[in-house]
């Protein structure tokens, strides 16, 4: 009972993951219903993507997870100044993951990932107050690993593959406060570009001093997806030469920042584990978003987003209630890397915290299926984005934010 | 195990129960705006062109959707004011018909001329409202371009069949609910709990932008006998504002009123300089010869016989120069007529010349030249290449706004402002010093919200392209200018808009 209790409390304090920026920290419904730890967790095929140092202790020689959630979010936005308000309408996200790892011998393991770490729906109502800053904006990117596990010793193991991606954007707003065609129709740009691709890198290492305690460090290379000329669709411009915007194409560079991550799982009592994950977000090379329009008669657009570095700290308890059932809750800290007066609308991320629960059900020695939810909650936060210009004076645009993601997901584990 | 899954459950539930996302004090709640003491359940906007949204010359569907009194009411809207209605038209092009015949132009827009040159221009196309569609109907905006104080009052203003010959107004026989409708009448049938009144503008304005062309009849107090481009009589004007303020008061939780801005300060009489003619040393010369014996023989003889005095001969002395700055010659209507003497001895100057020097003057600084004289001044006249207008053929009277002129608008306008002021006070409702707010824009602008506001023509942000009527931008300072008179009357706690989201002027090539 007493158990129990601690469970309880636990888990309506436990936590959940998606991270600051555009990052969706959505990759794998065990490690997410742990606070989205895993570096030193070895219980699945999300390894490939958490530490794929760990792959090769993995008992079954084949090990495939795959899984989806479903992003549920809602920024609100208020100005009591001026009576503004807002609320977002966005789609529900789906991010995904597939792993698959082969244990070819003892101390060799191959594995796959195809996943979906970075990405933003957010919709604000057309031509709302910060519509020159963002009406829409759609980010995705699918990610896919091949990877290696090898055995060095058997308290030390180490992973690591290239990362390919293939990225899209779609990102619509107004060109300015004002400018209409002649009926009143506001003037906006879509940007859209898509099967942008890069590559980077995952490598981790897996330290296990005792049967009990893992301690793993993974490190995921910064990725810039270059778009290069993608579409610039100009709407609603008014016949003047005074207003020289006109479609054309685009180039435009976007940051996946790289994050390092340690962390240690500890067991104990027999069917308990707990993990910790410390992940830091390089997100300083975040610097400015600008789009550099071919025309040369359109003036150039530079975003400052000036990011900082940011830290998460995951926290995970997992319990083998039975042998059919595997509880599992988290909670995280999710530092934001926007700095004051950097708080653009397309992003409105300021610290959250992450309370995360789930469960994994053995259909049979070789299915489960694993649930997870996370509940992100952000504190409501009165911040303005201050470097918006217009004729060179600038024109800060604020107010109240509040936003939560409400992230079920499931998934399923194969074992052979 | 059960009671594993009860726990997650219920632990489930708290997590869903706490996903509903909203802020400590969300500004939707009632209460968090208030309209105070003020109830805006049901705001009827009186007055003009100014509170019809009119700009760039025309009436037109965006302009009316900037129009001081909708802004204010989405304001109060988020306090909890009701539906506001607008007599609509039906284009952006903004002309007129009436019965299929156009009555009005189209608004104007900026363009850029063939060699790059932006300026305000006429926007093409055929305008599809039409005034003899009558919509018949009383709406919560009662802004009436052209309409002065007495007419709001005046039965058959709004008679569709006295539109072209002058007694009645076009926008007003468009949703007037009958030929003898009034417009304070249809304004009150809609039981206002809140009123505005901004009207007076007119009553001097179309003397101003008429160079004076009217009379002013001040000591006449009878409006009926009234040309349209006369100034309107300070008792007249008192007694239909406080007869209109009154109407509007009756059975509502109160008003706003608006004083009448300094007319001249207008990008209509700031944007053309009095002296900006170029002239060559040659034409210069050529020129002065020609007033040589108007300047030294005939002016000084006029004061000679009495006729004018030394100061008048001195206003009168016509003096061109080599160079940019040379103002116009003009026809002052306030200067004494020599025509007639001038053809007698001993001048004998046959009747043309007499005619021309009759009351002619050039201008000087304290004269205003009107923004149309700017399409005029220079130009040929005919088939003559020596009749230039302001430099060998007299300005018109009606381009020009003299020192007197001005004099004449200033006095009644001191004369109605004062009225409009006690009678405020009198009805205890809100008053808006929108005289000072103007002074303030157009003595070295207002900055607010990241725009600063000028009376500059084209380029100041506060008035649109027929240099009278103000932009959104305009409109929207305005109408904070209202909010902060109600808030501070009422006790009210209505939001301002951002005026840096209003547009400006519009541009376009069509």
């Amino acid at each position: 009972m007493k158990k129990l209790l601690i469970f309880a409390v636990f888990a309506l304090t436990a936590a959940v993951t998606y991270a600051g920026g555009y990052r969706v920290s959505l990759q794998g419904q065990k490690s997410l219903a742990m606070g989205h730890t895993g570096v030193a967790v070895v219980n699945s095929a999300e390894l490939v993507f958490f530490n794929p140092a760990g792959m090769v202790y993995l008992e079954n020689k084949l090990n495939i997870s795959a899984g989806v959630s479903g992003v549920f979010s809602d920024v609100k936005f208020q100005n009591s100044e001026f009576g503004y308000s807002a609320e977002t309408d966005s789609p529900v996200g789906t991010p995904f993951y597939l792993y698959a790892s082969y244990k070819a011998t003892d101390w060799l393991a191959f594995g796959l990932g195809v996943y979906t770490p970075y990405g933003s729906t957010v919709e604000y109502p057309t031509d709302w107050a910060g519509s020159h800053l963002v009406n829409n904006i759609e980010l995705a990117a699918i990610f896919v690993q091949p990877t290696v596990s090898v055995k060095l010793f058997d308290e030390l193991s180490i992973g690591g593959g290239p990362i390919y991606v293939s990225g899209s954007v779609n990102f619509n707003r107004n060109l300015n406060r004002t400018l209409t065609d002649l009926d009143g129709n506001r003037a906006n740009v879509t940007v859209d570009a898509s099967g942008v691709n890069a590559w980077g890198y995952t490598i981790g290492a897996m330290f296990t001093p005792t049967d009990k305690i893992k301690i793993g460090f993974n490190y995921r290379s910064e990725i810039i997806l270059d778009a290069e000329g993608g579409e610039a669709d100009f709407e609603n411009i008014p016949n003047s030469p005074l207003t020289p915007f006109a479609d054309t194409t685009f180039d435009a560079s976007l940051p996946l920042p790289a994050e390092l991550t340690v962390g240690f799982s500890y067991e104990f009592c027999e069917k308990w584990l707990f993990a910790f994950d410390f992940n830091r977000a390089f997100w300083d090379v975040y610097n400015s978003l600008d789009i550099d329009f071919a025309d040369p008669n359109i003036p150039d657009s530079f975003n400052r987003r000036n990011y900082k570095n940011a830290s998460i700290y995951r926290f995970g308890l997992q319990y083998e209630a039975t042998s059919k059932f595997t509880l599992r809750a988290g909670y995280y800290f999710d530092e934001s890397p926007v700095q004051d007066g950097f708080f653009a609308p397309e992003t409105p991320r300021n610290d959250s915290n992450g309370y995360t629960a789930g469960l994994t059900f053995n259909l049979s020695d070789r299915f489960q299926i694993d649930a997870s939810f996370l509940y992100l909650r952000f504190k409501e936060v009165d911040a303005s984005y201050d470097f918006y210009f217009e004729n060179g004076v600038a024109v800060p645009f604020g107010g109240t934010y509040k936003s939560s993601s409400f992230i079920p997901g499931l998934g399923i584990s194969y074992r052979l | 195990m059960k009671t594993y899954i009860k726990y997650l459950f219920v632990a489930s539930a708290a997590f869903f129960a706490s996903c509903e996302v909203d802020f400590d004090e969300p500004i939707t709640d009632e209460g968090f705006y208030s309209t105070g003491e003020a109830n805006m359940s049901s705001f009827v906007a009186v007055g003009n062109s100014l509170t019809a949204g009119y700009a760039d010359g025309a009436l037109y569907i965006t302009g009316q959707e900037n129009s001081y009194p909708n802004i204010l009411a989405n304001q109060f809207a988020l306090a909890g004011g009701g539906e506001f209605t607008q007599p609509l038209v039906d284009d952006n092009l903004g002309g007129l018909l009436l019965s299929g015949n156009q009555i009005a132009e189209n608004r104007f827009v900026l363009a850029v001329d063939a060699n790059g040159n932006p300026g305000p221009a006429r926007l093409s196309g055929t305008p599809t409202t039409d005034v003899a569609n009558g919509l018949a109907s009383p709406f919560n905006n009662m802004g009436i371009p052209g309409a002065k104080s007495f007419h709001l009052v005046a039965p058959g203003y709004g008679d569709v069949n006295g539109v072209l010959t002058g007694t009645a107004n076009p926008y007003y026989a468009r949703i007037a609910t009958s030929g003898s409708a009034t417009v304070i009448g249809d304004a009150t049938s809609l039981n206002p709990s809140f009123f505005s009144l901004w009207i007076g503008n007119n009553d001097i304005l179309s003397y101003a932008t008429s160079g004076g062309s009217g009379v002013d009849q001040t000591g006449n107090l009878d409006p009926s006998t009234y040309g349209p481009n006369d100034i309107t009589d300070p008792n007249v004007f008192a007694s239909v504002f406080s007869q209109e303020v009154e109407a509007l008061a009756a059975g509502g939780s109160g008003g706003v009123v608006l004083n009448i801005p300094d007319v001249t300060s207008i990008p209509y009489f700031t944007t053309v300089p009095v002296n900006s003619i170029p002239l060559d040393a040659a034409t210069a010369e050529a020129l002065n010869a020609n007033f040589a014996l108007y300047n030294d023989l005939v002016l000084p003889g006029l004061v000679s016989f009495g006729v004018i005095t030394a100061e008048e001969a001195a206003m009168r002395t016509v003096s061109f120069s080599e160079g940019l700055g040379n103002a116009p010659i003009i026809v002052d209507t306030d200067l004494t007529d020599v025509t007639t003497i001038l053809q007698g001895p001993p001048a004998n100057l046959p009747p043309d010349v007499a005619a021309l020097l009759g009351q002619l003057r050039q201008a000087n600084a304290n004269d205003l030249i009107v923004l149309p004289a700017a399409s005029v001044l220079g130009t040929q006249v005919g088939d003559d290449p020596t009749a230039i207008n302001g430099v060998s053929v007299p300005l018109a009277n009606q381009f020009v706004l003299t020192a007197t002129e001005q004099a004449r608008v200033a006095a009644a306008g001191a004369a109605y402002n004062a009225a409009i002021q006690n009678i405020a006070a009198a009805n205890d409702i809100a008053f808006v010093d929108a005289r000072s707010a103007l002074a303030q824009v157009a003595n070295g602008g207002v900055m607010s919200d990241g725009v600063m506001l000028t009376n500059e023509f084209v380029t100041g942000g506060a008035f649109s392209l027929d240099g009278v009527h103000p932009t959104p931008r305009g409109y929207a300072y305005t109408a904070n200018l209202i909010i902060d008179a109600i808030n501070s009357k009422y006790g009210a706690n209505i939001p301002n808009v951002d005026i840096g989201t209003f547009g400006t002027v519009t541009l376009s090539n069509d």
